[in-house]
């Protein structure tokens, strides 16, 4: 289902021209110069040191999003369910930062948070996987209902349990003290314990995917789930162990999100950056080693595309229709190379028959 | 609220009609075996430019007809990629899901709340002054009846007709097809043409019929994925499917009534509620399947299906 692609210099650059190519055409046809749009984009996201830690505090949810999605992506799986664990971490945060307030110290409280953020991602993946394994429901549709689910709970905590004292909205929950904020140093808008928990978080990834033998295990059971029963490994036991981990991680991105952004539990914590986490590890051929700089450049593409409506009257989805250009350039490209080697094969067999 | 019995099974064939057209549109795709997961995004983009039509023409006949030209413009990209070039169908339908909802709203920022022409309930004369049968029936807009026509049209022509003999063939064995002359890739693309051109007019039967209007949020989000287990639940056959779609209806019609009497919940919570329970359904489906005795797994039985099986995978022909 996912096989993997090679991205050469010459498929990158085209799957870019592709992408900026298609999306310069609609902004001409809109009567929008593509130029001034560039300008604007990377003015707002590169243009001074505020901005590029605005970037880096997308990356972080971006790149455990992503981490999560390749371990679930290698077992063979689409977790589609990413955004509801974000929630669900986020939520065990909050309720953990709530009854924990004031009861030790806030370096331990915000460390428990952080392993509350992990279990609640985690526990919501392994419910996609249970009902995926023992349920038959395909994972696209448990993790869809389960992110319903969780967008019911996080509604209802934030108008109902935890609202606001005297009211309920939008906005969110009421803040925390500033003792449980992850602290930021003048002139960051991105924690830095953030930056290193999701560096390290990727890193352990690609290097259980790759050297481990449970990276071993998930890649068998992603290409051939039967094959990998009969070398005695057992495919539902994998499966459900990289669905939690991935869940995990992708809990941990929104116990960063509430601890290190909002200091609050809001309604839109996910901001979709699990959806998002999806199209990255795509466009990555489903590998690692590209996945943070992809990552980046989205990161750059949604922070860059907040100044769009504000300067020049465009609305910020722009940002999302470049990513989605993006990923479907390259499944075209990619199957046009598949295409060309294929016939280059017949080709060759054609010849050596004739000979 | 007044709650007769009436009143409600309209709103509820109303309120339906435009998912009736999507998850018919995916069944048709799919008996192909072909999976277009772009729905959620197809139905807003198709429900923006179907609008963006109908307002700059002021009539909404051009709106329909430009949201089934969406629809199908979003199915040959998927046709291009996962059918001819054997790229995954699901990939492509979740770039295709994302990259249509931000298109749909970065496109229609103009439209946004403006006011626009919209479809009105036309009562059919005499029929509609019927008890009981004419409120429900014959009291809607031309959108609506024709979502009741499409139901019986899909299923003759699926099991009736040579081209759905051909159409399930293809879903099921597209290298027996092409032993037998028929081309699979250029069926399949045909119907995934016919199957997007269904989810647009549907996206647009909510922007210009049942949720009238255009804006961010539009209110059709997340109707795309029902639209897509709703497949599933219906196992495929249209009758099913329908019938799906129309306790999804009773479920988005109860939560409303719900509030008036849970006033104390959250109202977000009853417009979430039918989300989840439309999928879990599908694990109760599953679970009476395995099991022979009950009346309640015959039932079951009678209502699920299995899918086409070469659904997903594209054929590669020599």
């Amino acid at each position: 289902m996912t096989s993997k692609y090679t991205i050469t210099l010459f498929t990158g650059i085209s799957i870019g021209v592709l992408a900026l190519g298609a999306v310069s055409l609609l902004l001409f046809a809109l009567n929008i110069s593509p130029i001034t749009v560039v300008q604007v984009m990377s003015a707002g996201s590169a243009s001074n040191w505020m901005r590029i830690s605005h970037v880096l505090s997308i990356w972080i949810p971006l790149l455990l999003c992503a981490s999560g999605l390749l371990l679930t992506f290698r077992a063979g799986l689409w977790n589609i369910g990413v955004e509801g664990q974000v929630v669900m971490g986020a939520i065990f945060a909050t309720a953990t930062l709530r009854l924990l307030d004031g009861q030790a110290e806030p370096a331990l409280v915000l460390a428990i948070a952080m392993a509350a953020g992990l279990l609640g991602g985690g526990l919501w993946g392994m419910l996609a996987g249970i009902l995926r394994n023992q349920c038959g429901v395909h994972e696209i549709f448990g993790g869809l209902g389960l992110n319903f689910v969780a967008q019911g709970i996080i509604l209802y905590l934030i108008f109902g349990s935890w609202k606001r004292a005297g009211m309920a909205s939008m906005s969110g929950t009421e803040l925390f003290g500033r003792d449980l904020w992850l602290s930021v140093p003048t002139g960051w808008r991105v924690p830095p314990i953030s930056l290193t928990i999701a560096i390290t978080a990727f890193i352990l990834t690609a290097l259980l995917l790759a050297i481990t033998r449970f990276g071993l295990r998930l890649k068998a059971v992603g290409q051939n789930r039967e094959a990998a029963r009969l070398f005695g490994i057992r495919p539902d036991l994998v499966s459900l162990l990289g669905m939690m981990l991935g869940g995990g991680l992708a809990g941990l991105a929104g116990c960063l999100q509430v601890t290190g952004v909002y200091h609050r539990l809001i309604p839109s914590i996910s901001s979709g950056y699990g959806y998002l986490g999806l199209l990255i590890v795509m466009l990555a051929g489903y590998r690692a080693v590209p996945v943070p700089f992809i990552a980046l450049f989205f990161a750059a593409l949604t922070a860059g595309s907040i100044q769009l409506p504000i300067v020049m009257q465009v609305d910020s989805s722009l940002s999302g229709v470049i990513q989605g250009a993006f990923v479907l350039s390259a499944l075209l490209v990619h199957g046009l190379n598949q295409r060309k080697k294929q016939r280059d094969k017949q080709k060759n067999k054609q010849q050596g028959a004739g000979n | 609220m007044d709650v007769s019995i009436p009143v409600l099974a309209a709103g509820i064939a109303a309120t339906s009609a435009p998912l009736i057209f999507a998850a018919l549109g995916e069944a048709l795709t799919e008996k192909g075996g072909v999976i277009n997961l772009s729905l959620d995004g197809t139905i807003l983009l198709s429900a923006m430019t179907g609008f963006a039509a109908a307002s700059a023409t002021g009539s909404v006949w051009p709106g329909f007809a430009a949201a089934a030209a969406t629809g199908m413009a979003v199915a040959l990209v998927l046709s291009v990629i996962g059918i001819w070039l054997g790229q995954s169908q699901v990939a492509v339908g979740f770039a295709l899901t994302f990259l249509c909802r931000d298109l749909a709203y970065f496109l229609g920022t103009s439209y946004s709340r403006t006011p626009g022409p919209q479809q009105l309930a036309a009562p059919v004369p005499l029929l509609s002054k019927l008890p009981l049968v004419g409120p429900i029936f014959f009291n809607h807009s031309l959108i609506v009846y024709a979502s009741f026509l499409l139901i019986p049209l899909l299923w003759y022509f699926m099991y009736h007709t040579r081209q759905g003999l051909i159409l399930r063939s293809v879903g099921e064995n597209p290298e027996g097809c092409w032993a037998r002359g028929i081309r699979p890739r250029l069926t399949q693309t045909i119907y995934t043409l016919a199957g997007g051109a269904l989810v647009g007019i549907g996206g647009a039967a909510f922007s210009l019929a049942i949720k009238p209007g255009w804006g961010r949020p539009q209110g059709c989000e997340g109707i795309g994925w029902i639209a897509l287990a709703l497949v599933i639940f219906g196992g495929w056959h249209p009758l099913r499917v329908a019938l799906g779609a129309y306790i999804f209806g009773l479920l988005q019609i109860s939560g409303i009534l719900l509030q008036d009497i849970f006033p104390t919940l959250p109202s977000q919570i009853f417009q979430v509620a039918p989300f989840p329970l439309m999928i879990f359904t599908l694990v109760i489906i599953h679970f009476s399947r395995n099991r022979q005795d009950r009346w309640f797994s015959r039932l079951m039985a009678l209502l699920s299906g299995s899918p086409p099986r070469a659904l997903g995978r594209s054929h590669q022909q020599e």
